[in-house]
């Protein structure tokens, strides 16, 4: 080989490895900013959580020693009857698409709930506004409504993750239950269900994951609220909620309450992701 | 026999209900539609079509004109874009080209996406505490007006956000380049930068397009950590620094408290542009990464 050849050869070797090595530091800096946005979240507010945030409402301005117990409370009713809905509604569309595979119908629905999960949540929340909020005038404002914008947002990953959980049993099985005399409901419920339930309950997880951090379609259906309330038929106030409301105030006082409520969103959020990680490989079906 | 009448009635309602939910969730995009298209009427009335081109926002006179916004939105999530796309790709290719399997890849890969997993009002919240005081340091630096709060803040937080989702989508699509291609370039002496450029990159860019694609849709519709950082202003942004509004946050600022019917109704057609907006820029993203056979 000429001398030119060997030199090109570096050189293409050098680029190379710069390259490589650009690739692995930018790798790197999205590794380094998870970690510094956690730190920075749990390192200022992990000081900020003491029993009063869980057992104590709001304190106005000036006061200290606030807690945030309507927003919990209200966090777990209006997730809860979120998913209430979303859940066997979101089951019932992944049956349906895991059972129609490759027909048109099938692939017309499973585009919408694609493109249903790109709607952006305020556009939801503004929809729930119109059809439940508006009508009734000054007092429309509920956690109803707000549940309702939630169970739509959450319906995507249930309706997915059913299907793909469903799709990956056997068709023997099934044959087998309906070779059986069983009816399609009674596979389904014996047979189908009970063997993805791994796949359909990390579904739920992450549905649940995506709407407890949502604030966007809350602000006009939920509202908020600065007392404790048990009706599903009046506003309330969420965690995520605080942290908006608070969080942008100019107040110490209310701002601490927004970094213990972020601690306490987050670790939600993430113990769900573990969770859902956890069971994933656990449940998964494998035939 | 009664029972097996029964089961046979019980069997039809429940095939009945299946097909009627996956009918009903289908039906909600276009009952989302007609909610938006019928509430923003007045404002459609009244506004004409100048509303898309209109520079003024003026609430009081009731004038309407979406410019800013259009703009505001425009460039907050095209800057976030390019902002994370280097930041992705790498990623994604270091993910899918250079490490796809082992354990360490897929902690790494776990990590990357408890990006996602971070509610955008904590984004938005850190952002207030660290990303504006960087940015307002920079500009005293840079002689623009330091407010901190604008464009550029929302943009940066934005970046953050985008990546899961698009390091995902753009994984993906990597790691089903076919290994005979890259068996044949690696044959002929190519090296790996040179395999990556001119063989992978080239042969999945419909993909990793259709990736940015769907990111971009997620930028425009994102709204609560934009609407902390973005200053909240309703004049036409003159620069990257400048206070502003996307069409998604000046909702979430103003649709509690807009009076009157054609104010809120002018809300409301912003809403579904920006419906109508994202639902075709998902509908093309996902016909585009559907060959790829991407998990969404």
């Amino acid at each position: 080989m000429t001398n030119i050849e060997i030199a090109g050869i570096k050189r293409r070797k050098a680029t190379d490895s710069i390259f490589r090595y650009i690739v692995y530091g930018l790798t790197f800096t999205c590794l380094a900013v998870v970690f510094i946005i956690l730190f920075y979240i749990f390192e200022k507010g992990i000081t900020c959580i003491d029993w009063n945030m869980f057992s104590k409402l709001p304190k106005p301005v000036g006061e200290s020693g606030g807690g945030v117990l309507n927003a919990i409370v209200g966090s777990l009713m209006i997730v809860s009857v979120a998913a209430l809905i979303a859940i066997p509604l979101g089951v019932a569309v992944g049956v349906y698409l895991a059972e129609k595979r490759g027909k048109l119908a099938a692939d017309r629905v499973s585009i919408a709930i694609d493109v249903l999960q790109g709607v952006p949540s305020i556009v939801i929340g503004m929809v729930v506004y119109v059809w439940m909020v508006k009508p009734l005038g000054e007092n429309g404002f509920s956690s109803l409504s707000g549940s309702i914008a939630l169970a739509i947002m959450m319906l995507p990953p249930v309706v997915k993750n059913t299907e793909e959980t469903l799709v990956l049993i056997p068709t023997t099985i099934k044959e087998a239950a309906l070779g059986l005399g069983a009816s399609e409901f009674r596979m389904t419920m014996k047979i189908l269900l009970p063997t993805g339930i791994g796949g359909i309950f990390t579904g739920c997880m992450l549905g649940i994951a995506r709407i407890a951090g949502e604030v966007a379609p809350l602000l006009f259906t939920a509202f908020g609220n600065p007392y404790l309330n048990f009706n599903i038929l009046k506003p309330v106030s969420t965690l995520p909620h605080i942290i908006f409301n608070y969080g942008t105030s100019p107040y110490d006082d209310w701002q601490r309450i927004a970094w213990g409520s972020s601690v306490i969103l987050v670790s939600l959020i993430l113990i769900l992701n573990f969770i859902v990680k956890f069971f994933e490989s656990k449940w998964k079906v494998q035939f | 026999m009664q029972t097996n009448k029964g089961r046979v009635l019980q069997n039809k309602i429940f095939l009945k209900s299946i097909g009627g939910s996956a009918i009903f969730v289908t039906l909600l995009l276009v009952v989302f539609f007609f909610t938006l298209f019928i509430a923003s009427w007045p404002a459609i009335k009244a506004n004409g079509l100048s509303f898309l081109w209109g520079k003024t926002w003026d609430p009081i006179n009731d004038h309407y004109g979406m410019l800013p916004f259009l703009i505001g939105t425009l460039i907050t999530s095209f800057l976030a874009l390019i902002i994370s796309a280097p930041f992705s790709i790498s990623a994604a290719l270091f993910l899918g080209e250079y490490f796809p399997k082992g354990i360490i890849p897929n902690i790494f890969r776990n990590v990357i996406e408890l990006l996602a997993a971070i509610p955008s009002i904590v984004y938005g919240f850190w952002g207030l505490f660290t990303i504006v005081p960087l940015v307002r340091s920079l500009e005293m630096k840079l002689g623009v007006p330091a407010m901190g709060l604008g464009i550029f803040s929302a943009s940066l937080v934005l970046s953050i956000m985008l990546i899961p989702y698009s390091v995902s989508l753009i994984r993906q699509v990597i790691s089903m380049t076919p290994v005979q291609l890259k068996e044949a370039a690696y044959s002929l002496g190519a090296t790996r930068m040179e395999v990556i450029m001119k063989v992978i990159l080239p042969a999945n860019l419909s993909g990793i397009s259709a990736g940015f694609l769907l990111s971009l849709g997620r930028a425009l519709g994102e709204t609560m950590a934009v609407t902390v950082l973005i200053g909240n202003a309703t004049k036409l942004p003159t620069g990257i620094f400048s206070p502003s509004n996307t069409m998604a946050s000046l909702i979430a600022n103003e649709f509690s408290e807009a009076v009157g019917n054609v104010y809120s109704a002018s809300l409301v057609e912003i809403g579904l542009l920006l419906f109508v907006v994202t639902t075709i820029i998902n509908l093309i993203g996902r016909i585009i990464i559907k060959r790829f056979s991407v998990k969404l």
